[in-house]
């Protein structure tokens, strides 16, 4: 057995104790009708073939490209000490930590991410960790209509349209409706949240708000309106969420300063591989009135019996191990050591690193913009973007796909991603961070030029594959 | 022993009746049942509750229990001591841990409530 | 507490200094931000901790070590399957291939994890004994949640939209009831058999033309394998209501139970729990659904193809419109997934096989050795699964020493406690799952440990009621926790330090 210890001694051992001569009659219970037909598998693999297997497998994924994607996952840099901490097995071996006593690194490394994520987004409540973002700003759109006891939630169509789509899920399972507040489609302000629209949809008496959902920055990596938008939220008494990208909270204004109720946002850009969608960190912060609301573990700072400072999971009467059919929420399990990442990673690199990090995303993107321009391909917004927004290309799915054959990764093709969005068809959506090189910017622009100058290239092979579905 | 001018609800809540004045909170019994308690959630003066509903929630660190209304009627006052201080729920649930006054809406409804012998049977029984 | 063992560590925050920061990244041009409008900027930086490298390993590995782990001891915790976290899976999770592949890098170039996801989906299938399987899910609450999104989803399809209940036994895990209110379902509670496992009758008399299914954890919570079960799936498909399996116990029927071939409609697998994926310190895990052909249809999108050229690819958008739609972004927790796929493929079938053969053995063999003591009550002394619950409740008649007392006395003998006050159903209850990986000298010591505090109760109660006592922090306050929330450090003013540009 791969990892068992039992020899056949220890086996007959244990059958005697029980006085039964073959471990299948500790499955005489099972009704014979019931019994699993045999386990068709492939034989066992001894670990070295294992790993020669595995190491095959990653092989064909390509990872040597020059690639400008983001769009909700972010390359960045992770110093090697990270990495190493999480591989200590008190770390990763650990489970919830139900008795406190022996859990103490797990309860004070969570607290200490609630107190990291509270200080980056300005908000004074973050729980232990959500699935990912997207998750995250489904819970967030149901602690509105919690707190508010209204059923009502407008989702900016400026948000990743994958979030959209889950907070739809969640919210329909709930009962509860969801409304898309849609984007500006030209003028200064083109692809941010139309508060106009906002404005007229929060107006309805019929159908009192509970929430306002917005992004900053927005799917197409623009400043979003957000001070204006939570005035007009709370100006109808709903609530309003943020769903933030945390590295960009070095630079940006914090969801605390602009009013935010709750904040939202994927924490896979603090320092976590991008790793083909997860596991990843959904944060989730919100106001101290909005406590009794939020959803999943909480860990608080208290003393134990003898005084000494002790950390421990608390106001549990949320959860569904309590309060069942009543419970904030069913999580359970969630993304604690992905938050212990993100701890590491911003105590590793520090405040200023941490702006050094979101401030050379932007020198880097600013490059690329420039770049691209030289080449003759051009923003199609023009509202402040930090490090990804939008260039418009002709036959972009085309493009990007001759360009993949060229060893260039050029961003996402904006009409497959968001079909339902006319004002982007034709374009890419591009990202930089500190991690792109110059080298592989200068990449991009010749092998694009290239590709217009010798115009659409043939008629694809195979079927586009966009991110919404 | 529970008070003797209490009426109790099957659910381990107390009335007591003053004129078309009734307070209520939970008997000594349910605050045992729950452990520390640490925060309790009240109506806003004004709600009306209705007899055998919910009006609120305790919690205690590991447990949670609706409360039950009584009595029918209106809430005209709240125990705002408990927002800061849960813990009197735990240590005088007769008298400063009571959690809400209610106007009375029909008097003829404490018919329907035990005394305290029967109460005291109730928990005698478990 | 000796002067070498673990102590207690000041918060990362008390070790900031400012200035003391390790230049991880080049520093960017003066001029990055100025493109940024002023309203939108940060006015201060965040009050962050400035620690240099040897400052923040340091307090990492110093925190670890507070740690109980798979790695440092047993870990009987029931209906968790705290079993060997194998090595070879945090090095496959970390090849560059797999970890550093976009979410949404075309298919082209993301061949080798598709066919990865492929492959494991099959071996999902064969294992559940259904037809198809979705790896979105995050956790096993996450699959619950998806499962039951999709049944209530097949119901309206068929004009059923009024089947609104589920019915949950009084045993089942807090997930199972907080999911049906998520789908926007009224849980009904059906209380337990007097032998613990399903009342049959219970559940006939609720189900109905109302019901959208039933949700049944088996083996149980209690760790007994449902025998009704037959005859309950046939009154739930005849009432024309599916159900649900909480796979969280699968570690205790592989290759000996397929939900799928006796009648389940749906069921999810906690990848963390069975297939040994780590917990995390509470996660990542990962929640896959299997389902059977009523409910593949409405599986959440996208799911993984594979053409008939052998290459493998995402579905399209609207590809599928019967399904549910989205339950999380991308298309799951693939490094998770990662190392299930290793550590099944290390297995193969006789592997999994021996995997349940070994955890039900030594769980009964732990039960054995607890009953014959005398000290325990075995509220249920027959056959267990893969765990059993054990409670003290003759022993607090006796002595006043409770459960949560024996658990802490635990600790002292380097043990982490069993899941304790789980099910609610068992007065006194201890959940004990000692997995197949676990030697029979580690279950030995650890039954010894159990009567010997069992023994301390009658003799020095206090010693027991007072422990732990070898443990850096001891009985913490959760009331004064719970009723002034401290959730966050609070830098003092001035804690943080302008930029040095």
């Amino acid at each position: 057995m791969a990892y068992g210890p039992h020899t056949p001694a220890d086996r007959r051992r244990m059958l005697d104790a029980l006085g039964i001569a073959s471990v299948d009659e500790l499955f005489a219970d099972i009704p014979e009708t019931l019994r699993a037909s045999p386990l068709k598998l492939d034989p066992p693999e001894p670990e070295q073939q294992l790993m020669t297997r595995l190491a095959g497998l990653a092989a064909k994924n390509r990872i040597d490209l020059a690639s400008f994607l983001g769009a909700g996952a972010y390359r960045h840099f992770s110093p090697p000490l990270v990495d190493q901490i999480l591989l200590r097995g008190e770390w990763y071996t650990a489970y919830t930590p139900y008795q406190p006593e022996v859990s103490q690194g797990t309860l004070q490394s969570i607290y200490e991410y609630e107190s990291l994520i509270a200080e980056l987004v300005g908000l004074d409540v973050v729980s232990a960790s959500h699935y990912d973002g997207a998750a995250a700003t489904a819970e967030a759109a149901l602690m509105t209509c919690r707190a508010t006891g209204r059923g009502r939630v407008l989702v900016s169509r400026a948000v990743h349209p994958q979030y959209r789509a889950v907070l739809r899920t969640y919210v329909d399972g709930a009962g509860l409706d969801v409304e898309d507040v849609p984007i500006v489609t030209d003028g200064p302000l083109a692809g941010t949240t139309d508060l106009e629209a906002l404005e007229r949809l929060l107006a309805d008496e019929s159908q009192p708000t509970a929430g306002v959902v917005l992004p900053q920055p927005s799917f197409y990596g623009l400043l979003e309106p957000m001070a204006e938008a939570s005035r007009l939220a709370h100006a109808a008494g709903a609530l309003f969420v943020a769903v933030v990208e945390p590295v960009s909270l070095a630079v940006l204004a914090p969801p605390g300063a602009y009013g935010a109720d709750i904040a939202a946002g994927e924490g896979q850009s603090l320092g976590i591989p991008p790793q083909y969608g997860g596991p990843y960190l959904g944060i989730l912060a919100c106001t101290d009135a909005l406590v009794r609301q939020i959803p999943g573990r909480l860990v608080g700072m208290t003393t134990d019996v003898e005084g000494r400072r002790a950390y421990v999971m608390t106001l549990q009467a949320r959860e569904q191990h309590i309060r069942r059919e009543k419970a904030a929420s069913n999580i359970c399990t969630n993304q604690s050591l992905l938050a212990l990442a993100a701890s590491v990673w911003l105590a590793a690199l520090g405040p200023h690193g941490l702006r050094d990090v979101a401030a050379l995303g932007a020198a880097r993107a600013a490059e690329l913009e420039a770049a691209l321009a030289e080449v003759g391909v051009q923003r199609i917004h023009t509202a402040p973007y930090l490090n990804e927004f939008a260039v418009r290309v002709p036959n972009a799915a085309d493009v990007h796909r001759e360009l993949l054959n060229r060893g260039v990764l050029a961003g996402l093709v904006l009409g497959e991603a968001v079909p339902d969005e006319p004002s982007v068809v034709d374009s890419l959506l591009v990202c930089a961070t500190e991690v792109t090189t110059s080298e592989d910017i200068g990449r991009l622009a010749r092998e694009l030029a290239g590709v217009l100058a010798t115009g659409a290239p043939g008629t694809p092979t195979r079927a586009p594959v966009g991110v919404t579905s | 022993m529970v008070p003797g001018d209490l009426r109790y609800t099957k659910d381990h809540e107390w009335v007591r009746v003053e004129g078309d004045t009734a307070t209520i909170g939970v008997t000594d019994y349910a605050a045992n049942q729950l452990g520390d308690v640490v925060f309790v959630d009240l109506p806003a003066v004004g709600k009306p509750v209705e007899q055998f509903a919910t009006f609120g929630v305790v919690e205690s660190v590991k447990a949670v229990s609706d409360l039950y209304a009584p009595l029918s009627g209106e809430v005209i006052e709240v125990n705002g001591e408990l927002a800061g201080n849960p813990e009197l729920v735990n240590s005088d649930p007769f008298g400063a841990g009571w959690m809400i006054k209610v106007k009375v809406a029909d008097a003829g409804q404490v018919d329907g409530l035990l005394d305290a012998a029967a109460y005291e049977q109730l928990t005698a029984e478990g | 507490m000796s002067a070498s063992g673990p102590r207690l560590q000041p918060t990362i925050f008390e070790l900031s200094r400012p200035g003391r920061t390790s230049d991880k990244v080049p520093h960017p041009p003066k001029d990055a931000l100025d493109r940024i409008p002023a309203d939108q900027r940060r006015e201060r930086p965040p009050a962050l901790p400035e620690v240099n490298e040897a400052d923040a390993v340091r307090h990492y590995v110093n925190l670890s070590q507070l740690n109980h782990a798979v790695d440092t001891g047993f870990y009987p915790l029931g209906s968790c399957t705290m079993k060997w976290n194998p090595k070879v899976n945090e090095w496959a999770a970390r090849l560059p291939g797999f970890a550093q592949l976009h979410p949404l890098a075309p298919d082209d170039v993301a061949q080798g994890t598709l066919q990865l996801l492929w492959e494991l989906e099959q071996i999902l299938i064969e294992i559940s004994g259904m037809q198809a399987v979705t790896l979105q899910p995050a956790a096993g609450a996450h699959g619950e949640l998806t499962g039951i999104l999709m049944i209530r989803e097949y119901h309206r399809s068929r004009g059923e939209a009024d089947r609104t209940e589920v019915l949950v036994p009084d045993s089942a895990h807090g997930t199972n009831p907080a999911t049906a209110t998520m789908a926007g379902l009224r849980t009904i509670s059906i209380k337990a058999a007097p032998d613990g496992g399903i009342d049959l009758e219970g559940f006939r008399e609720r189900l109905g033309p109302t019901t959208a299914a039933v949700m049944i954890t088996n083996p149980s919570t209690l760790g007994i394998f449902e025998s009704r079960i037959g005859e309950l799936l046939d009154a739930v498909h005849a009432a024309g209501a599916l159900a649900y399996m909480d796979g969280a116990n699968l570690n205790a029927i592989l290759g000996r139970f397929k939900p799928g071939e006796a009648g389940f409609d749906c069921m999810h697998i906690n990848t963390h729990k069975t297939f040994s994926t780590p917990h995390g310190g509470g996660g990542p895990g990962a929640g896959p659904v299997a389902v059977n052909d009523k409910l593949a249809p409405f599986l959440p999108a996208p799911r993984v193809v594979r053409e008939p050229d052998g290459r493998f690819r995402l579905e399209r958008p609207g590809e599928r419109p019967t399904s549910i739609g989205r339950m999380r972004s991308f298309v799951g927790s693939t490094g998770v997934l990662v190392r299930a796929y290793a550590y099944l493929r290390t297995h193969g079938a006789e592997g999994l096989a021996e995997i349940t053969n070994d955890a039900v053995l030594a769980a009964n063999y732990l039960k054995e050795r607890l009953a014959d003591s005398g000290l325990f009550d075995i509220p249920f002394p027959g056959v267990c699964k893969h765990e059993f619950i054990a409670s003290a409740s003759s022993i607090k008649k006796r002595t006043g020493i409770r459960t949560l007392d024996i658990a802490k006395r635990l600790l002292d003998h380097g043990f982490h406690a069993p899941t304790v006050y789980f099910p609610l159903t068992v007065d006194e209850a201890m959940l004990i799952e000692p997995t197949e990986t676990e030697s029979v000298e580690t279950l030995d010591a650890f039954a010894d440990a159990l009567i010997t505090i069992a023994r301390e109760a009658d003799s020095d109660a206090e010693t027991v009621k007072t422990a732990p006592h070898t443990a850096p922090v001891k009985r913490l306050d959760e009331a004064g926790a719970a009723r002034n929330p401290n959730l966050r450090w609070r830098p003092a003013l001035g804690d943080w330090t302008p930029c040095p540009d």
